[in-house]
């Protein structure tokens, strides 16, 4: 009986292991074509589905240059409502792309960087709040306060993305951009509903590590003569740290993969944000807003990005694991 | 000996009564429901239509995953022989210009206006170019926000083509595709929305904006929309009858399996589209089963589009489409 449940927890725990280089080894193989096109210059190419004619390849090296891609397509210009490339692909038809003499380029910088500055947005924005809620409910306030309260908040994070988009497009965004300048759909729109959306996470569960903290040792803080701020401060915070943090990379994980709300609010512009205010794109988004209408080297391009993301993430919470949680046990 | 069996209780279920699986143009959803709901009432057949966008319409059906697909964009007639399929039109539809500039109701947007605002070489809207058609409006000296789709998709496609017979310089530098590289994303002037829902949304919430959306998710979110100069250099407002009036010159050829992208007309709205179904050569069957439908559609059906803003395909048309059926002996079982 023993042995029977060990060999099934083992069973269950290396299943996660297999599901996750399973998605990795699809991605990749998905991937594949984008990834032995493009290479590593994918990572750092601001042009998303843009066509240059393939003799003035060389020159196009330099990225970010409308005119020169304008000037480029102008010397091939593609006969109108011919360009069946994704059809032919799905076909099984190669070599499409030589008829005309142009090749489409993609490149992934642009939504990487709109992935990571509107999670940090979002961080800056929901971690002092998800702070100063968990103390509230932890410790400030009494139990005929904090039960409703905490139940709100769980409730809270219970709502599905998709609510959160059509609230930050129809309400929130323009609610925002009435007081920041700018346009009803933003990264600091992104990054807000973001960060509004993680805030339960986050909240719950440092509240839940806070209230692990034994009675026994805040009565002694107090007991010395603590302050109540100087009990969460010394006592309280060390105390759960550890579930503090972890609760941070839940959260910030969520942030990195969330697609439904972003969608809604991001833009959904390849471009650079100059300001804050500016509408910018992610890379989740990129994925669910072309992957119907995608096929051949288009599709590709997108596993590339998914890949990207999931590399991504794993590279931003192991780092996050290793470097603040590194010092227990 | 087993596949004939299998027939024969697959015709003798298919007499009684069928269901057929479609997918693709989310453009054409809405109406493909209402005479899927109006068949079943009246015969019993289910017609299953999925709005899945008009890439994944015509990759399903290549694989032969559906018994039909539905693209906005039709198919060159190589393709269609290729992919062994066949194809016809259902409903004609048109793109609209919404705008949100407070205090302005009837804008006019000449051929040279909409040339300079897509490529972004006019950015205020006080701009003379877009000043001398409306001289009774007050239009103020603010940037031109320029709405477009965040998602690839067969309205940008139309739209585009449009822009490309109606621009040399557009055909020259950017063409007809699904996904464009909008020259006003460079300058910083645009935004983009998901489906033609986050366009509308977008221009709704934002003063100063202006973007192409499907007519019938215009009317539905009350936007203001433009009056668009045409071949014939007079200016239409966008309504069906004036959609019809440029699907007259649409030009539909059978012997081409109807490839035409109607777009630009010599009279009439310019900025029309049709949606297109795509099916299997060879599943004979279910083609009879998909003509019955869309006979169906095309007889009893106009009222329905109509009141969701489509324009029914002029009855010469129709009766090309029929003839088209009988051609490939596909023609629906009355």
């Amino acid at each position: 009986m023993e042995a029977i449940f060990k060999k099934l927890s083992a069973l269950s725990a290396t299943t996660i292991l297999l599901i996750l280089s399973a998605i990795f080894v699809v991605l990749f193989i998905y991937a594949k074509p984008a990834v032995q096109k493009y290479g590593i210059h994918f990572l750092v190419d601001p042009r998303w589905d843009v066509s240059v004619s393939l003799n003035k390849n060389s020159a196009n090296k330099t990225p970010n240059n409308v005119n020169k891609n304008i000037s480029d397509n102008a010397l091939n210009p593609a006969p109108i409502g011919e360009n069946d490339a994704d059809v032919l692909a799905a076909l099984g038809e190669t070599n499409t792309q030589s008829s005309n003499n142009t090749e489409t380029i993609y490149g992934g910088l642009v939504p990487i960087v709109g992935t990571i500055f509107s999670t940090i947005l979002a961080m800056f924005f929901a971690v002092p709040i998800a702070m100063g809620i968990s103390i509230f409910l932890a410790e400030i306030a009494g139990p005929k306060l904090s039960k409703p309260v905490g139940i709100a908040i769980e409730l809270l994070a219970a709502i599905p993305s998709i609510i959160y988009g059509m609230w930050g497009l129809f309400y929130f965004g323009p609610f925002v951009s009435h007081i920041f300048g700018g346009s009803s759909v933003s990264l600091l729109v992104a990054g807000l509903v973001l960060g509004i959306m993680i805030i339960p996470f986050m909240s719950s569960l440092t509240r839940d590590s806070m209230n692990t903290t034994p009675e026994v040792l805040k009565e002694s803080a107090y007991a010395m003569g603590a302050t109540k701020f100087e009990v969460i401060k010394d006592v309280i915070f060390p105390y759960a740290k550890q579930g503090i943090i972890g609760s941070m990379i839940l959260a910030l994980g969520r942030a990195l993969g969330e697609t439904m709300a972003v969608a809604f609010v991001i833009g959904g512009v390849f471009t650079f944000p100059k300001k804050i205010i500016d509408p910018t794109v992610s890379i989740p988004v990129v994925l669910a807003n072309n992957f119907a209408e995608s096929s051949g080297m288009s599709l590709s391009a997108l596993f590339y990005l998914a890949l990207i993301l999931f590399v991504l993430s794993f590279i931003v919470i192991s780092f996050a694991k290793f470097y603040f949680l590194r010092d227990k046990k | 000996m087993k596949k004939f069996i299998a027939g024969l209780t697959l015709a003798a279920v298919t007499s009684f009564a069928w269901t057929i699986n479609g997918t693709g143009s989310t453009f054409g959803y809405p109406i493909y429901k209402v005479w899927a709901q109006k068949f079943y009432d009246k015969t019993g057949n289910m017609v299953n239509y999925t709005g899945t966008g008009s890439g994944t319409g015509i990759t399903e059906v290549i694989r032969r995953h559906v018994n039909f697909g539905g693209s906005d964009k039709p198919l060159t007639p190589r393709i269609l022989k290729l992919a062994k399929l066949y194809q016809f039109p259902t409903v004609v539809g048109g793109i609209a210009f919404g705008y949100n500039i407070p205090g302005v109701h009837h804008l006019k947007l000449s051929e040279a206006a909409i040339q300079g605002i897509v490529l972004g070489t006019i950015q205020y809207w006080d701009n003379p170019i877009i000043v001398k058609y409306n001289s009774n409006e007050h239009l103020p000296h603010k940037k031109i926000i320029f709405v477009h789709r965040s998602d690839k998709s067969g309205t940008t496609f139309n739209f585009s083509y449009y822009l490309s017979k109606m621009s040399s310089i557009w055909r020259k530098h950017y063409g007809a595709r699904k996904f464009i590289n909008w020259p006003t994303d460079a300058q910083g002037r645009s935004i983009a929305g998901k489906g033609n829902f986050g366009v509308s949304a977008a221009i709704k919430t934002n003063n100063y904006s202006i973007g192409y959306v499907d007519y019938a998710d215009a009317v539905k979110n009350h936007l203001e929309m433009a009056y668009i100069q045409g071949k014939d250099k007079k200016f239409y407002a966008p309504t069906p009858a004036n959609f019809s009036e440029g699907a007259k010159f649409g030009g539909f050829d059978p012997k081409k399996d109807f490839y035409k992208i109607i777009a630009y007309p010599k009279h009439g709205y310019p900025i029309i589209l049709s949606t297109f179904i795509l099916i299997p050569k060879e599943k004979l069957n279910s083609n009879k089963e998909v003509a019955a439908f869309f006979n169906y559609a095309y007889n009893y059906g106009d009222k329905a589009a109509a009141n969701l803003g489509y324009v029914p395909l002029p009855s010469s048309v129709k009766a090309q489409i029929i003839k088209y059926w009988q051609e490939k002996g596909i023609s629906p079982a009355n």
